[in-house]
């Protein structure tokens, strides 16, 4: 028998993950054929191009936003910074207030008791409906677009915080308390890590939606922005260009989720 | 004759309730512990064992009477009281070795000797080469020796121990039994042990408090003199069945207890 032991590592001892090859080339080759079909559907059908374009105009309509200079008042660069910057400013102002506010509720106890009616009541409310009272407020900036972010950001980092605070074992206080643990000890030693992936959870939920708000916001009224510039394509009839920005949004939502997920495989214990 | 390390004095805990009639948790309970003492609390569910534990450890307080420690009143968590809690309560974020020192992180003692003191306690528990791995990656028996670690590595004067190996399966429990043994021997420490199984208390204690439900009350305190060094052997003695039959006639007469 021991003679026979190979001298390579043994397989069932080697922590492995299983091949990914095949779902990456079945992910592929579906993509392959809706882009097959796309093609075939627009250059020997008769669909006509303003209903919906040809991935060839498409891919054009790429090119020249992602090459024209800054500048320029199609450049995709610029108007996808803008929506961007509106969203990450949104997304950071917001979440900090949720965390912060939510840990504060979740603390005391009357607050929240008091306050949370409020909480739910808001909630409800389908935000963006708040969009065209911030043109009134604040006119075509980034600051009534930064505050829809804000606002739609804010609720799943605060309903997060405070299940997550709720959800921390109270052993693990007593354990802090056993410990002579201050109150600020507490938090941060247990109760931040205990809640993390309710905070993670949230995050991720933000993440998403941040562009969402940042859109819609530029839709109801904007200097700039991937919003505006979709809504004016749409109203020339130019779908190339809708197109082309469809799949820039598309991307983004898809690498902003990419990120949160990393972050939260990277930070989680 | 030395003062003893504890004394519990007409020790009344009440819960508040909604009807305004509270909760009489714990019903005048008296008792001292000496200095080097083995401990246990037997008794059914809901006759306070944990109540009286979580007055004892500072993290509740009482209604009337007296608790003191070494002559010091108890009224907060106090450095010479070690407390393993019924789950291990491991933080998963922590290594064990992190984990360990967490007290002594939370106190600002974190000294070299320290660490050198948690990492003998480790290996005295056959835990020496999982300092640097997750609680995850240990089994439940093995979590709950770095549990009992991390309540040693302060050295405390008084270890509360409640129902730490509950959750274990019989065999685990045995050698945690002994390990709990040799650890107490070594160190001398006081310690008090709250547990649902009559076998478990005899074998491991110096003295049994026998405690009855509704109201929590001390009933009887039994006196071990079996010999010491305890081994397994010993559980199928006579003597061994004289105190178990003892202290479960005591429980049953409040009702029906398995051990
Ligand atoms: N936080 C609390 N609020 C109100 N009543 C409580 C509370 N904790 C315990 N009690 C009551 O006090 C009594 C004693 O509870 P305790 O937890 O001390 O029992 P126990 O002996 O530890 O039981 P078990 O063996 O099940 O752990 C019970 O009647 C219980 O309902
Ligand atoms: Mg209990």
């Amino acid at each position: 028998m021991s003679e026979l032991a190979p001298q390579t590592p043994d397989p069932a001892l080697t922590l492995a993950s299983p091949p990914k090859w095949r779902e990456r080339g079945m992910s592929l080759a579906i993509f392959l054929i809706l882009l097959g079909t796309w093609w075939a559907v627009t250059n020997l059908g008769s669909v006509p191009a303003y209903v919906v374009p040809k991935p060839q105009d498409v891919a054009r309509w790429l090119w020249v936003g992602f090459t024209a200079p800054l500048s320029h008042p199609t450049s995709l660069w610029y108007h996808t910074g803008v929506t961007m910057w509106e969203a990450f400013l949104g997304f950071v102002i917001g979440s900090v207030l949720g965390i912060v506010m939510g840990f504060g509720l979740a603390r005391w106890e009357t607050a929240e008791r008091v306050l949370y009616p409020y909480v739910v009541a808001f909630q409800a409310l389908p935000k963006v409906a708040i969009a065209p009272l911030f043109v009134v407020w604040f006119g075509f900036g980034i600051e009534g677009k930064v505050l829809i972010v804000v606002i739609i950001t804010f609720f799943p980092l605060l309903v997060n915080s405070i299940a997550g605070y709720h959800a921390v074992e109270p052993e693990r206080i007593d354990l802090a308390r056993v410990c002579g643990a201050s109150e600020f000890q507490t938090f941060w030693h247990i109760i931040l890590p205990s809640a993390a992936p309710f905070i993670f959870a949230g995050l991720h939920m933000a993440a998403v939606i941040s562009l969402l708000g940042a859109i819609v916001g530029e839709f109801v009224g904007a200097r700039a922005g991937l919003g505006l510039l979709l809504l004016q394509y749409n109203n020339a009839m130019q779908m190339g260009g809708v197109f082309a920005i469809l799949i820039v949004l598309g991307a983004l939502g898809f690498i902003l989720n990419y990120a949160m997920q990393k972050l939260e495989a990277w930070l989680s214990y | 004759m030395s003062a003893p390390l504890i004394e519990v004095k007409d020790l009344t805990k009440i819960y508040p309730s909604r009807d305004g009639n509270g909760t009489l948790a714990l019903d005048r309970v008296s008792f001292d512990v000496k200095e080097g003492e083995f401990i246990s609390i037997v008794g059914r569910s809901g006759c306070g064992k944990s109540t009286l534990l979580k007055i004892l450890s500072g993290l509740l307080d009482h209604t009337r009477g007296d608790v003191t420690l070494k002559g010091r009143p108890i009224d907060g968590p106090d450095e010479e009281i070690g407390v393993v809690f019924q789950s291990p309560v491991l933080l998963p974020w922590r290594t064990v070795t992190q984990n360990v020192l967490f007290p002594n992180q939370i106190r600002r003692n974190l000294t070299p000797e320290i660490r050198a003191r948690a990492k003998t306690l480790l290996e005295t528990v056959g835990l020496g080469e999982f300092g640097d791995k997750y609680p995850r990656e240990l089994s439940g028996g093995m979590q709950q020796r770095a549990g009992i670690v991390r309540a040693l590595v302060q050295n405390p004067a008084l270890l509360l121990m409640d129902e730490p190996f509950g959750a274990l399966d019989a065999m685990t429990r045995e050698q945690m039994n002994l390990e709990v043994l040799r650890i107490w021997s070594q160190s001398k420490k006081t310690v008090i042990f709250v547990t649902h199984s009559i076998v478990e208390s005899v074998f491991l204690s110096d003295r049994v408090f026998v405690m009855t439900p509704r109201p929590g009350r001390l009933a009887e305190i039994i006196d071990i003199d079996l010999p010491r060094p305890r081994t397994l052997d010993m559980i199928n003695s006579d003597a061994f069945g004289r105190f178990t039959g003892r202290i479960r006639t005591l429980l049953d007469s409040e009702g029906d207890l398995g051990g």
